[in-house]
């Protein structure tokens, strides 16, 4: 049977198992008086029934397809023995099998040894199809009667519900934190390998970057070099313009919208605003190599200076354009969120609107805004696609905004685009780079807390 | 005997409403919130170092008017104020008049304590700074010290002056917004039922600092607490729907009131 088909039969059992097990707790309860003398209402006791229906054949189901194709891969390719040695021909040999069983490869012209494992694999597949069937109906079946059997007019069904839902709402939780692990491993485990090959030193403290590897030995220009040095200025430089577009007007919007625009204006106002976040950032990223990066080249040259076709600052200053509602909606709610008594309090002392807002409001309001700044801040350590289209791709070491550099997530593009291989220095760079940019944005997201926390002031 | 509140109110307030030495005068004031009326034709005089308590049911315009002495409600968006409300003979509403200035000679206290998120020096120092009372950093020390004592803090909160003022118990609190409105020194301090967020021996402390401020200071204290009028105040005024309907020496407002809606709110027939 079909797994789908299998889990639509589960499903169907926990239903009935429900109604069965609400069915009997009405029957427990008739010699009782009523419902009154149960310990649950009677819908916890079908639940309960329902439960210990699907849930361990369900488990077993996911267990089952999650691992009973590698242990069958495994198990058939242990049996093909000393005939596959190295990996490359390992991987290769399985796809043949498989598709020779699935038919999608001709058995004629195939060796004897991948005929026969295709013929096993598909006895070895039909007799697991129908041990899964039997097994999860068996495990369906004996869970919900085993626990159909125990209702009782004592039985805690409402405290054992309680509990499963509590593991399972646990069991989500995890399933998302693992998640996270999953991939901080993985990067970190392929960025380990990509250190055997490059010192963290050159890859940390290089300021030159060109991510060549030779195909063959004898190529000239073979030895690429990985100082990511160069990449993390660029990233540095344009977010730093980025910030410093988006912080202040941000800020002062922010300020604007809440404390001296009618409730009307920002009504409106706000969503308007919100909308740049919206914008796709590939037209941002066409707007600044179109429209900013020439305007940029031309005043430049109208003052004598040398504006690279594509700059820093065209794209720093786009994306700061970008984060803007970040900081500003962020900003103004915690703004308004500033208690109206504390600015009556100020107001009373006789200070003006301004001197509330600089020195009551804004530092009442200091740790959201913080939070909103840096939430920006690694929005913009983030951003890939501005920098693409607007600050080239030239991983020059500069501060001049005027040149071009480029960044972090660029980089990671550029590597892995195109056909690559995967044990290759230049691929597994990628993942060095992940690393570090998931480094950093960690510790911004650290610093952040403790900001917040060390300017955490509670109104009341 | 049943008060309705449907029967007409009489717009003569009863009693002594005027004063011989009077540090704020109000007369025929009337309050608007957009077209709705709160403060009906009220004549009211506050005496030099006088503690005045206001007192009535609440809704009655009580915060309003009170309000309407620092110009607070200019901060309110549709309220309006008609009428002569005067400061040492000069018009609070006149158009020449700098609010910010009135409002460091009308300190408030609210209701429930505001301290700003900021040290307890930073949160006394706050209006000496922004008007710039202090020469030095000396200067400013000295003020912050005595503001807290006159407050009855400063032994209290001496060693620990630069953690924030957030962090004091609700009482201290309190005190505290009351040390941070006289540093900068006004001559009238309105305070808005300061003792109402509080507990009973915080109360007490506040009761007899405003006693002992009001050898300084002119007080307007809005209540809901009757016997607090009874303790601290001079002379007492009873509001009711928006209208000044007695006022007279607080020992007669509570022995023998000269208006039956007066004796009806402080016999606890409502209100
Ligand atoms: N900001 C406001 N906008 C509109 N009406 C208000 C506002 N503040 C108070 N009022 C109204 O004015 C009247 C007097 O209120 P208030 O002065 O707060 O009374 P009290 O302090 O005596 O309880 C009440 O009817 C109240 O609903
Ligand atoms: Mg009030």
């Amino acid at each position: 049977m079909q797994a789908s088909t299998l889990l639509f039969i589960v499903i169907a059992l926990a239903v009935f198992g429900y109604f069965s097990g609400y069915g009997r707790s009405l029957k427990v309860a008739k010699p009782l008086g009523s419902i009154r003398h149960l310990h649950s209402l009677p819908s916890y006791y079908g639940i309960q029934t329902a439960i210990w229906c699907a849930l361990p054949a369900l488990a077993l189901l996911a267990i089952w397809q999650l691992f009973a194709d590698t242990l069958i891969h495994s198990y058939l390719m242990a049996g093909l023995g000393e005939l596959i040695t190295d990996q490359a021909d390992y991987n290769l040999t399985l796809n043949r099998i498989i598709n020779v069983a699935s038919g999608a490869l001709p058995a004629t012209g195939q060796s004897d040894y991948v005929v026969a494992a295709a013929a096993q694999l598909n006895s070895i597949a039909a007799i697991q199809k129908w041990a899964l069937t039997i097994l999860v109906l068996t495990l369906c079946s004996a869970g919900g009667l085993w626990s159909w059997r125990r209702i009782a007019a004592d039985f805690r069904a409402r405290a054992a519900v309680e509990n499963v839902l509590q593991k399972f709402l646990l069991a989500c939780a995890s399933l998302a934190i693992l998640t996270t692990l999953g991939i901080v491993m993985s990067v970190l485990f392929e960025s380990i390998q990509f250190f055997q090959t490059v010192p963290v030193s050159e890859f940390v403290f290089g300021t030159s970057w060109s991510p060549q590897t030779a195909i063959r030995v004898d190529q000239i220009g073979s030895s690429g070099s990985f100082g990511a040095v160069p990449l993390f200025t660029g990233t540095l430089l344009i977010s730093a313009i980025a910030m410093v577009v988006a912080v202040p007007v941000g800020l002062m919007s922010a300020i604007y919208l809440a404390e001296y625009a009618s409730p009307k204006f920002r009504r409106s106002a706000k969503p308007l605003l919100e909308i740049l976040a919206g914008v796709p950032t590939v037209v941002y990223g066409f707007f600044a190599a179109l429209t900013v990066a020439p305007l940029i080249r031309d005043l430049g040259a109208s003052f004598g200076l040398n504006v690279a076709a594509e700059s820093a600052l065209a794209a720093g200053s786009v994306m700061g354009i970008m984060i803007i509602p970040f900081i500003s909606s962020l900003a103004d709610d915690v703004i308004t969120a500033v208690p109206q008594s504390m600015r009556d309090g100020s107001l009373a002392m006789g200070a003006t609107k301004s001197e509330t807002i600089r020195n009551v409001v804004i530092p009442a309001a200091l740790p959201g805004i913080v939070g909103g700044i840096l939430l920006a801040a690694s929005r913009a350590i983030g951003e890939t696609m501005i920098v693409v289209m607007a600050a080239g791709m030239a991983a020059n070491l500069t501060a001049n905004p005027l040149e071009a550099v480029t960044t972090v997530t660029v980089q990671i593009v550029t590597l892995l685009t195109g056909d690559q291989e995967f044990d290759s220095a230049k691929t597994l760079a990628a993942f060095a780079l992940g690393l570090m940019l998931f480094i950093v944005t960690l510790g911004l997201n650290f610093l952040a807390l403790r900001i917040v926390k060390k300017y955490r002031e509670q109104y009341d | 005997m049943a008060i309705n509140n449907d029967r007409p109110i009489p717009t003569q307030s009863v009693g002594a409403q005027f004063h011989d030495n009077a540090r704020m005068s109000m007369r025929d004031v009337n309050i608007f919130y957009g077209d709705k009326q709160a403060i009906f034709d009220v004549s009211l005089d506050i005496g030099q170092n006088e503690v005045m308590a206001m007192i009535g049911p609440s809704g009655c315009g009580k915060s309003t008017f009170l309000r309407s002495l620092n110009r607070m409600n200019d901060t309110i968006e549709g309220c309006r104020v008609v009428g002569d409300i005067a400061m040492d003979g000069q018009d609070l509403y006149d158009s020449k008049l700098d609010v910010v200035e009135l409002r460091a000679r009308v300190g408030m206290v609210f209701q429930k304590p505001n301290p700003f998120p900021k040290s307890i020096y930073d949160n006394v120092a706050y209006g000496p700074k922004i008007h710039g009372l202090a020469e030095s950093r000396v200067d400013l020390d000295e003020i912050v010290e005595s503001s807290l004592r006159k407050a009855s803090l400063w032994n209290e909160v001496k060693d620990r002056l630069h953690q924030p003022g957030t962090g004091l118990s609700g009482g201290q609190q309190q005190r505290l917004c009351i040390a941070r409105a006289i540093a900068v020194n006004p001559e009238v301090i309105l305070m808005d039922e300061p003792c109402s967020a509080l507990d009973p021996i915080a109360t007490a402390k506040i009761e007899e600092l405003i006693e002992e401020l009001s050898e300084n200071f002119t007080i307007a204290i809005v209540t809901h607490s009757m016997q607090q009028a009874a303790r601290v105040s001079h002379r007492t005024a009873y509001f009711h729907l928006g209208r000044l309907i007695e006022v007279n020496p607080t020992e007669q407002v509570f022995t023998m009131p000269e208006h039956e809606l007066t004796e009806g709110y402080i016999t606890g027939r409502f209100g």
